[in-house]
C-alpha cells in the first residue's frame, strides 16, 4: 500500500509540472491584460493534435515537434489577440470573457467537424525508469523535464530580457508603462502569444501519455483556473508551484477516498482560496 | 458595467418626478413583452404539432433562464458563469421528490425553486463579496464542484443519476399529455419570470440593483444596502432556474450530472442575454428566441450542420466586438424614442 501511494504521488507530481505549464499561460494572460482566456482549453487540445499530426503524420519526434508547436502557438496567439481580444481589452470584463469564449466555440466547432470527438492516441513510448519500488513512464519524466525547462526559460525571459521586462511593466501598470514609451499593444499581443504557446506546449506534452479528443482541453482549462488561483493569478512562477500542489493532491487523495471525489475537493479548494485569499496562496502578480 | 446602461437611469428620473406619460409607456413596454411571450407559446398551441411544441418548450425555457439570469447579470452587473448550477441543483432536488417520494409535479416545482434559492443564499453570502472576474471564476468553480459532488452523492443516484417510471405520467393523462402539460407550465413560468423581472426593474429594489451595477461603492455611500440587495437579487435569480430544472427533468424522465451542470449551457444563457440586451426586460426574451432559432437552423441545415458551433461562435464574436449593448440596447441607443417602449 505505501508503495502504491508513493507511485501515485510521484505520478501526480510529474503531471503537476505539465499542469503548471498550462496554468502559466492562463495566468500570464490574466496578469498582463486582466483577461480570463476561455479559449485556453481548446488551444491546449490543439497542442495535443499538433503532437499527434507531427508524430503520426510526419514521424517527427514529439519533443522536436514541440518546437514547431511553440512557434505556431505564438503566431496563433498574435492572431487571436488581434482579431478577438484587442478591441475589447478596455471594455468591461464580460466582453473579453465572451470574446475568448467565442474563439473557443469556433475552435471546437471546426475541430469537431474535422476531427470528430472520438479519442486519438499518440503511440509513442520511452520505456520506463525504475527506482526502488517506483516505476515512472519515460514520457512523464520527459514531460516533467520539459515543463521545468519551459518554466525556467519563461523566468529568464520575463526577468532578463527587454521584452520580458516590458511585459512585467505593462502587467504592473499599463498606463505608466505607456508613458515610459513601452508600446503596450505590442506587449499585450506578445503576452497573449506566449500564453497561447504555453497552452500548446502543455497540450503537446500531455498528448505523449494520455489519449485525447478535441474536447479534452476543457479539463485542463479548469485545472488551470484552480492552479492559477492557488499560485496567485498573474504569477507565472507561482503557477508551476500551484501545478505541483494540484498534482500532489491528485496523487494523495485517491489513497483516502474514491478517485471521483478528487474534483469535488479541487473545486471546493478553488472557491475557498478565492474567498479567503483572492490573490492566491503565493500572492500577487509577476 | 458600461454597456447597455444607455437610458438605464431613466426609470430613476421618472420615479422622482411621477409623470403619467412615463408610466404609460412603461405599461406599453410591459404588455409588448408579455405579448411576445404569449405569441411564442400560442404558435405551438395553434399548430398542435409535437415538434413545434418541443421547439417552443426549449425556446421558452431559455427565454426564462436568460431572463432570470438578467436579474443578476443585467440589473446588478454580477456575471455568473455558472448560473446553471441552480438549474441542476434545483432540478435534482425537485426531481428527487417526484421520483423517490412520489410527489406530484406542482409542489416539486416549488421545492426545486426553493432549494435553489436557499443554496443561492448560502453561496451568495460568501461569494458576492468578490467582484468582477473573481466572482465569475468562483461561479465556475461552484458549478464544477457541484457537478462533481452530485456525481458522488448517493441519494441523487451518483454518476448514473435518477429516472422516473413511465407509470408516473399516468396521473397527468399519459406520457403524451404530460408533455403538453409540461409545455403549459413552461409557458406560465415564462410569464411569471417576465412579470417578476419587470416588477423588480421598476421598483426601489431594482433601482438599488442598477446603482450597484453602475458603481457599487457609490451606491453604498448613497445608502443602498448593497450586500443585502445583491444577495436578494442572487436568490431571486436562482429560484426560477431551480423550478425550470425540475420541469425539464420531469419532462425528460431522467436526470444525470452531465446533463444538469453544463458550463456550455450556462455560457449560452449569458450569450442570449448579451445578444438581446442586458438590463432590459425584453432583451433576454428576444436574445433567447434569436439564439435558439439560429442554433436549430444551423443544426438542421446541411451546409452548417457540422460547423454549427463555429458559426454560433463567429456570431457571438461579431456581437461582442461590434454590438456590445445587444439588439435592444442598440435600438435604445440609436432611436431615442424607442427608449420608452423598450424597457
Amino acid at each position: 500500500m505505501p508503495a502504491q501511494v508513493l507511485t501515485s504521488v510521484v505520478d501526480g507530481l510529474m503531471l503537476g509540472f505539465v499542469y503548471g505549464v498550462a496554468a502559466m499561460g492562463m495566468t500570464l494572460i490574466w496578469g498582463v491584460m486582466r483577461v480570463i482566456n476561455l479559449s485556453h482549453g481548446p488551444l491546449i487540445a490543439l497542442g495535443m493534435f499538433g503532437t499527434y499530426f507531427l508524430f503520426t503524420g510526419l514521424g517527427l519526434n514529439p519533443y522536436l515537434g514541440l518546437l514547431l508547436i511553440a512557434v505556431v502557438g505564438l503566431v496563433a496567439g498574435f492572431v487571436i489577440y488581434g482579431v478577438a481580444v484587442h478591441r475589447v481589452i478596455n471594455a468591461p470584463y464580460l466582453s473579453s470573457l465572451l470574446a475568448t469564449f467565442a474563439v473557443s466555440m469556433m475552435i471546437i466547432g471546426v475541430g469537431t467537424a474535422a476531427l470528430s470527438t472520438s479519442p486519438f492516441n499518440v503511440d509513442f513510448s520511452l520505456g520506463s525508469v525504475a527506482a526502488g519500488p517506483l516505476t515512472i513512464p519515460g514520457t512523464r519524466l520527459m514531460a516533467a523535464f520539459a515543463a521545468v525547462l519551459v518554466a525556467g526559460l519563461l523566468y529568464l525571459f520575463l526577468y532578463r530580457t527587454k521584452p520580458g521586462k516590458a511585459i512585467r511593466a505593462v502587467s504592473n501598470n499599463r498606463g505608466a508603462a505607456e508613458l515610459m514609451g513601452i508600446p503596450s499593444s505590442r506587449v499585450l499581443a506578445l503576452s497573449f502569444g506566449i500564453g497561447t504557446m504555453l497552452a500548446g506546449l502543455a497540450g503537446g506534452l500531455i498528448a505523449t501519455f494520455f489519449p485525447f479528443t478535441i474536447l479534452s482541453g476543457e479539463t485542463y482549462q479548469l485545472k488551470s483556473f484552480v492552479i492559477g488561483v492557488l499560485g496567485g493569478l498573474g504569477n507565472p512562477i507561482g503557477a508551476l508551484v500551484g501545478g505541483l500542489v494540484l498534482g500532489l493532491l491528485e496523487g494523495i487523495i485517491p489513497a483516502f477516498m474514491p478517485v471521483s471525489w478528487v474534483p469535488v475537493i479541487e473545486f471546493a479548494l478553488f472557491v475557498l482560496v478565492l474567498l479567503i485569499r483572492p490573490t492566491g496562496l503565493l500572492g500577487g502578480r509577476a | 458595467m458600461k454597456v447597455g446602461n444607455v437610458g438605464a437611469v431613466r426609470p430613476a428620473a421618472s420615479a422622482a418626478v411621477p409623470s403619467i406619460p412615463a408610466r404609460f409607456w412603461q405599461r406599453v413596454s410591459f404588455w409588448v413583452t408579455l405579448a411576445v411571450v404569449a405569441l411564442l407559446g400560442a404558435v405551438a398551441i395553434v399548430s398542435q404539432r409535437d415538434t413545434l411544441r418541443e421547439a417552443m418548450f426549449t425556446l421558452l425555457m431559455f427565454a426564462s433562464l436568460a431572463s432570470s439570469l438578467n436579474i443578476l447579470l443585467g440589473y446588478t452587473g454580477y456575471v455568473s458563469f455558472g448560473h446553471i448550477v441552480f438549474f441542476g441543483l434545483g432540478g435534482y432536488s425537485g426531481f428527487y421528490f417526484i421520483s423517490k417520494q412520489g410527489w406530484s409535479i406542482y409542489p416539486s416545482l416549488i421545492v426545486g425553486g426553493l432549494v435553489a434559492s436557499v443554496i443561492a443564499l448560502l453561496i451568495g453570502l460568501s461569494i458576492l463579496r468578490l467582484r468582477g472576474a473573481y466572482f465569475a471564476l468562483a461561479t465556475i468553480g461552484i458549478l464544477e464542484a457541484a457537478r462533481a459532488f452530485v456525481a458522488n452523492f448517493g441519494p441523487f443516484g451518483g454518476s448514473t443519476g435518477l429516472s422516473i417510471n413511465f407509470s408516473v405520467y399516468r396521473q397527468y393523462g399519459g406520457p403524451a399529455q404530460a408533455l403538453w402539460t409540461s409545455f403549459y407550465i413552461m409557458w406560465v413560468i415564462t410569464f411569471i419570470v417576465v412579470i417578476v423581472s419587470f416588477y423588480i426593474k421598476s421598483s426601489r429594489f431594482g433601482l438599488g440593483l442598477l446603482s450597484i451595477r453602475e458603481d457599487e461603492d457609490a451606491a453604498l455611500v448613497m445608502g443602498v444596502n448593497a450586500p443585502r440587495w445583491k444577495t436578494l437579487a442572487y436568490v431571486v435569480s436562482a429560484f426560477f432556474p431551480g423550478v425550470i430544472g425540475t420541469l425539464y427533468f420531469f419532462k425528460n424522465g431522467n436526470v444525470e450530472p452531465a446533463d444538469a451542470f453544463r458550463l456550455q449551457m450556462s455560457i449560452e444563457t449569458i450569450v442570449m442575454v448579451m445578444l438581446g440586451g442586458q438590463g432590459t426586460v425584453l432583451g433576454p426574451i428576444l436574445g433567447a428566441a434569436t439564439y435558439d432559432r439560429l442554433r436549430s437552423y444551423l443544426l438542421t441545415s446541411d451546409l452548417f450542420k457540422n460547423l454549427h458551433l463555429a458559426v454560433a461562435g463567429l456570431a457571438l464574436l461579431l456581437i461582442v466586438l461590434f454590438v456590445p449593448a445587444g439588439v435592444v440596447g442598440w435600438l435604445r441607443g440609436r432611436f431615442a424614442q424607442l427608449r420608452r417602449v423598450l424597457e
